[in-house]
């Protein structure tokens, strides 16, 4: 056993080949029988451990974007259960969106948010407002619904719809001490949803707690986008420029400047760093993923009303960041994908089983215990659990590693160049 | 409409006031932990909840003994408040000790989620109890005082009208005043409340001076519960539904009253929780006639929240409470 460990540590070919071999046999479990939720969860599994093999990163994303573009919908595709397959990677793709946003603004800049959600409810509501007859009641102009090729406009729309609110709402808040932010945050989403559900006096914004049903659905050169199997392919084009932008920010100068005022407020600021503008704009970025990602899913549901924005929701986001990790973008995606499941799935199947294990009659069980309502039992244990023992999540955050010989040798270099220009003047002169 | 709002004054002012001592006791719970560990409390609301819960169940399980036809009705109150006060003041103390204690080095945002995770837990837990017990989780206790008296404001001035007060209303102001006189006099004249004063204002110090810091700490956080809790019996009495999520919208506008008074300040937290209710009783009562029918009532809960950001920008000390600043 141990050989074999070593052998696999060191071998990089060996780990690609097993990683191949086991999305082989995961994805034609799924594509043999249809029903296995396991085997639909073991082939998302492989992503996990494929990040955990030693192949080169570019090699990792592009087996992943093979296995996420074509494997997993190719071996869910052949039976009955398809579309709830692709519902469940869908809203887990959703989810992850919300999660990262959210990782910017707890993880990385150290704000708790616990009103997050709102500006989920602000980019469903702004699609679902415009892309239904909703939208005629207050514009004096133009004709609504509008069609479906204007979600890809809205896309943008509610990025900055939600970035916009994220400022407004930051700009009062910021500027007090942080503990107050959680609760002001907490107050918002709360806030968010009753506007919402009583925007339909003195004029009709929101039709409010009716909902607004029967979204315009998504459409491109013709194509309608109406079954969870479409949409998976927008989640996912919209995650890989989410994913782009957070690798990006986080280890550019507003990313380090986020940590720094993590760590240090005081000590950040006497640095020279612009206490309210950097949270201001980690408030907003995380915003107006959200924002996107509530674009995406009024147009899926094709029904919006206040009872999908609750505080639930935004408390779920959070299990979603503190379980992966603060800070780790694999950590958090890691975190969403497995509390969204344990939400979807595994929590119904275990209420069905249970459900009929005491049918059977081999045990009595309360209807009160059953799994699917303990929600809020189980997050609150997660937070408490990981709160204490492992503040640092599944996958801690890691901060890239310096090599301190080379980046001495690198500055000696840069700075022998500079100083070799004036000599030179120098010698001219 | 100025002669409309005052002919309602009068019931405002009741209605408020009520209300408004509820916020004013649970924001004690806030504002005494607040000053001592500087953490927010998220789980105060919900073992305010909690205690409306236990205090419902005693109430059930003396009726079902027969114990409730026949005693006074101020005595099986008082039985049902000290019952509850113990047991959610030693909740209180229990989950400081499992869910904060160990995070009292760590970092602020740490402890935070933890207290939430322990506020979802609480709710979650007396849900599925009281579901299990008894089938749906809302429930309405067994009503101790039922008359009511009439307040014959129009006599005073013949622009009001008359206001009708609820027996259980005047039971609730007696015994969250009285709460409050006591929790004063205990913080300001006693020894525990001394050292409770001096753990808020330097802990290092407090402790080299012989003081059982952990222990300060504990007795805070039961007589914080214990009122908690307490309140949550007058207000399953005055309200008489309750449900286990009613503690969280309650406790986000207690902590409101808090801020208001200024955090950390006992008196300002019972002044900021007075001044809450009253302003949100009229603005439940007049705000649809001052907008002109844009907001309706439903925005109450806007409002207090308003006041929240209000104060937040303006005079974030708040009214009584000294402005700090941070030491590196």
């Amino acid at each position: 056993m141990e050989k074999l460990k070593s052998f696999l540590s060191g071998n990089k070919i060996a780990q690609g080949v097993l990683i191949g071999v086991y999305v082989l046999i995961t994805s034609l479990a799924l594509y043999l029988s249809q029903k296995s939720v396991v085997a639909f969860l073991l082939l998302l599994f492989s992503l996990l451990l494929l990040y955990y093999t030693q192949l080169s990163n570019r090699l990792k994303w592009l087996l992943a974007g093979v296995v996420l573009v074509g494997v997993l919908p190719w071996a869910a595709s052949s039976g009955p259960s398809y579309q709830s397959y692709m519902e469940v990677a869908t809203l887990v793709g959703i989810y992850v969106a919300m999660a990262l946003g959210l990782n910017i603004v707890v993880g990385l800049a150290g704000l708790l948010d616990l009103g997050f959600v709102a500006f989920f409810a602000i980019g469903a509501y702004t699609y679902g407002i415009f892309a239904t007859g909703q939208a005629s009641n207050f514009m004096p102009f133009g004709e609504y619904p509008l069609s479906g090729e204007s979600f890809w406009l809205f896309i943008l729309v509610g990025c900055f719809a939600a970035a916009l609110c994220g400022v407004l709402l930051g700009i009062p808040v910021l500027r007090v001490k942080g503990d107050y932010l959680a609760i002001v945050t907490l107050g918002f989403g709360e806030i968010i949803r009753i506007v919402y559900n009583n925007l339909d006096k003195p004029i009709n914004f929101t039709n409010g707690a009716m909902g607004i049903s029967s979204v315009t659905p998504p459409e491109l050169f013709g194509m309608q986008f109406t079954y969870p199997s479409q949409f998976y392919y927008i989640v996912l084009g919209i995650l890989v420029v989410v994913m782009f932008a957070v690798r990006n920010f986080e280890y550019s100068r507003i990313g380090r400047s986020w940590k720094a005022v993590r760590e240090n407020e005081i000590a950040a600021q006497s640095m020279g760093i612009h206490l309210v503008k950097t949270k201001l704009l980690a408030f907003a970025i995380g915003a107006s993923f959200s924002g996107m990602m509530g674009v995406v899913f009024a147009a899926k549901q094709a029904f919006v009303d206040p009872t999908s924005f609750t505080l639930l929701e935004s408390i779920t986001i959070l299990v979603m960041v503190i379980l992966g990790g603060m800070g780790s973008v694999p950590g958090v995606i890691l975190g969403a994908a497995v509390v969204t499941i344990l939400n979807l799935q595994v929590l119904t199947e275990v209420t069905n089983w249970l459900n009929q294990m005491s049918m059977e009659g081999a045990i009595s069980f309360p209807e009160a215990l059953s799994p699917s309502k303990m929600q809020r039992f189980i997050f609150g244990a997660i937070l408490i659990l990981f709160a204490i023992y492992r503040p640092q999540g599944l996958i801690p955050a890691k901060n890239p590693v310096f090599n301190e010989e080379e980046l001495k040798a690198h500055a000696a270099k840069q700075t022998g160049k500079k100083s070799s220009v004036p000599e030179d003047r120098a010698m001219q002169a | 409409m100025i002669s409309e709002i005052l002919q309602t004054l009068p019931q405002v002012l009741v209605d408020g006031l009520t209300l408004g001592a509820i916020y004013a006791v649970i924001a004690l719970g806030y504002t005494m932990v607040y000053g001592i560990l500087e953490l927010i409390n998220f789980a105060h609301g919900e073992i305010f909840m909690t205690g409306a819960f236990v205090g419902v169940a005693v109430l059930f399980f003396m009726s079902g003994a027969g114990w409730l036809a026949v005693m006074p009705a101020i005595l099986a109150l008082l039985i049902v408040l000290v019952v509850t006060s113990l047991v959610t003041g030693v909740l209180g103390m229990g989950i400081e000790r499992v869910a904060y204690r160990p995070l009292r080095k760590a970092p602020k945002l740490i402890t935070l989620i933890s207290a939430i995770g322990v506020s979802f837990l609480l709710q979650d837990i007396v849900r599925f109890i009281t579901e299990w017990k008894r089938g749906n989780y809302i429930v309405t206790g067994p009503q101790l005082f039922d008359s009511k008296i009439g307040l014959d404001f129009s006599s005073i001035w013949s622009h009001f009208n008359d206001a009708i007060l609820k027996t259980s209303s005047v039971i609730l102001l007696v015994s969250a005043i009285l709460m409050m006189i006591g929790l004063d006099f205990f913080v300001n004249k006693s020894k525990w409340g001394m050292a409770m004063r001096s753990v808020a204002q330097d802990r290092d110090t407090a402790a080299l001076m012989g003081i059982n810091v952990n222990k300060v700490i504990s007795l805070t956080f039961f007589i914080g519960s214990a009122l908690g809790g307490a309140t949550g019996v007058l207000f399953a009495m005055q309200y008489g539904t309750i449900n286990p999520y009613i503690g969280f919208i309650l406790g986000l506008k207690a902590f409101t009253a808090a801020v208001l008074g200024g955090i950390g300040n006992i008196r300002g937290a019972m002044f900021g929780g007075l001044l809450l209710g009253v302003l949100e009783m009229f603005a439940s009562a007049n705000l649809q006639k001052l907008t002109g029918g844009v907001f309706t009532a439903e925005y109450k809960d806007v409002f207090a929240f308003g006041i929240l950001i209000i104060v937040l920008i303006f005079k974030p000390e708040g009214l009584f409470g000294k402005a700090v600043t941070e030491k590196v």
